[in-house]
């Protein structure tokens, strides 16, 4: 029966019996101690999670972040297409108008008073990101909603969402 | 100090130092099985994980204690105790140095030097497979029961071959006394140089007997969920997973006494009776037993499992024999 050889490490396989250094295991052994030895030896090639880290790719979509503007306003104003992009429905907002006061906090008159992102509901898709005209929602490709025993803290408000004032 | 409180002090720390190995065994396997395979290992608890058998024997004793309703209660408690303490008991003839001579006074490091002390060893060795098949009995689960009978036959086919191999050594030494045993080899002169067939056939004999891979048949989870120890839990299958790790030892112990001569190490051996001389013996000692315990541990993560039958054939078909033989050469050599 002509065979085809499907990988180019095809090796026929003849069953013979063992010969005597096969049936004292003994070679095989003192062999595989030495495989297993050198490998004591190697590069390990664990990362330890929390203070060694993989590098993300670019496009990697983790943890969103409320962005601010050059002067340090926040650019959301809460129009909504980005609940409306949303395929989960993870995205909840509540809208209010600015005061004269706090111009320099809200970048138009009208801003997200509540803005809320459910990360158990959350696909992390991306489509609130293209979404949005006013560029404020971004998925940071750098960090991920870390794990909670509380469904509680899976809520992210606008404490953990909005852009802190050092990093710009 | 009377030689009562000697004796009292000596066994206590024998006894402690057991436990401290057998602890940090299970670090050793864990690190080194990671090791071997390309992994860290535990390094969480402590520095590189050097806590991890405290926390693992914290855990254990925080764990539920489970007792299945239609277990036999008085031997299912019996059971690992047993186990624990023929473990324990089997230090007690190990010489772990050479004795210490302080003011014309001699304090033996050894428990107690038994004129049968390899025929008192392979006692209460034989007496550990009741703990295990008291336990495996006792559960009333029919994996436990199948893994407490592997354990026992495994045991008892291996013991015939070990016992065999040792008729050999003992025709070489002409002595039951572990103590004479080890102060026949002096310096380099080992019995492994002159039963290097019987040395082989021990230690494969030892492995079977601490149930250890290749041959940890009585525990093998894929077949029997977790063998003779399925229904234990808490402090109880810590006791079944510790002994396994005396048992390490206390092999390891035996193996360099009788065949690597010991606390003898060429010049250690020609040094003056004296504190250093002890010293530097129980050094040796105890590198000699990190040594096999090493062996072991390398073993256990480079072979796979023998199949029940291949285990039966190699103990009855190939062991004996060959230990057989072996007694058969070593007459012939000691006659002419």
């Amino acid at each position: 029966m002509p065979t085809t050889k499907l990988t180019s490490r095809y090796k026929l396989i003849e069953r013979k019996p063992m010969n005597f250094a096969e049936r004292i295991y003994l070679p095989a052994v003192f062999k595989g101690m030495g495989i297993t030895l050198s490998h004591l030896f190697r590069k390990k090639a664990t990362i330890s999670y929390p203070e060694q880290k993989r590098p993300m790719s670019q496009v990697f979509r983790g943890l969103h972040i409320l962005k601010r503007d050059e002067k340090g306003a926040e650019r959301c104003t809460a129009c909504g297409l980005c609940a409306l992009a949303c395929p989960a429905e993870a995205i909840t907002m509540t809208a209010a108008e600015r005061k004269p006061s706090e111009k320099h906090l809200y970048r138009e008159e009208k801003y997200a008073a509540v803005y809320e992102i459910n990360m158990l509901r959350c696909i992390f898709c991306g489509l609130c990101e293209e979404a949005c005209p006013k560029a404020a929602i971004f998925l940071q490709n750098d960090k991920m909603a870390p794990a909670s025993f509380d469904r509680d803290d899976f809520i992210y408000g606008k404490d953990r969402l909005v852009e802190s004032f050092r990093q710009n | 100090m009377s030689d009562l409180t000697f004796k009292i002090l000596f066994i206590v720390t024998v006894f402690g130092i057991s436990l401290f190995i057998a602890m940090y065994t299970t670090y050793a396997e864990r690190k080194l099985a990671a090791f071997l395979q390309d992994r860290l290992g535990p390094n969480r608890a402590g520095p590189f994980g050097i806590l991890q058998p405290l926390a693992d024997g914290i855990k254990l004793f925080f764990k539920e204690e489970f007792i299945p309703k239609v277990s036999d209660r008085f031997l299912f408690i019996l059971g690992p105790a047993l186990f624990m303490c023929t473990a324990l008991m089997t230090s007690a003839v190990i010489p772990f140095a050479p004795d210490l001579e302080i003011g014309g006074r001699i304090f033996p490091m050894q428990g107690t030097d038994l004129n049968v002390g390899i025929l008192y060893l392979f006692g209460v060795v034989s007496l550990g497979v009741y703990g295990i098949l008291i336990g495996g009995w006792a559960s009333n689960n029919k994996f436990s029961l199948l893994g407490a009978i592997r354990a026992a036959s495994q045991n008892i086919s291996y013991e015939l071959a070990m016992g065999l191999s040792i008729i050999a050594l003992i025709m070489v030494n002409s002595s039951l006394s572990l103590r004479d045993i080890v102060d026949q080899q002096t310096g380099l002169n080992w019995n492994i140089f002159y039963q290097p067939l019987g040395f082989l056939i021990f230690i494969v004999c030892a492995f079977a007997e601490t149930n250890r891979a290749p041959f940890d048949l009585p525990e093998c989870e894929t077949e029997l969920v977790g063998g003779y120890h399925t229904e234990f839990s808490s402090m109880k299958l810590g006791f079944y997973l510790f002994a396994e790790y005396i048992h390490v030892f206390i092999s390891s112990a035996v193996l360099s006494t009788l065949y690597f001569g010991g606390y003898h190490f060429p010049w250690v051996s020609a040094l003056e009776p004296g504190v250093l001389k002890t010293a530097l013996g129980a050094v040796v000692m105890f590198s000699k037993i990190s040594f096999f315990i090493f062996l072991f541990i390398w073993i256990r993560w480079t072979l796979p499992r023998f199949r029940y039958d291949q285990l039966m054939n190699l103990g009855w078909k190939v062991l004996i024999p060959l230990a057989v033989l072996n007694i058969l050469i070593t007459a012939i050599f000691i006659l002419f």
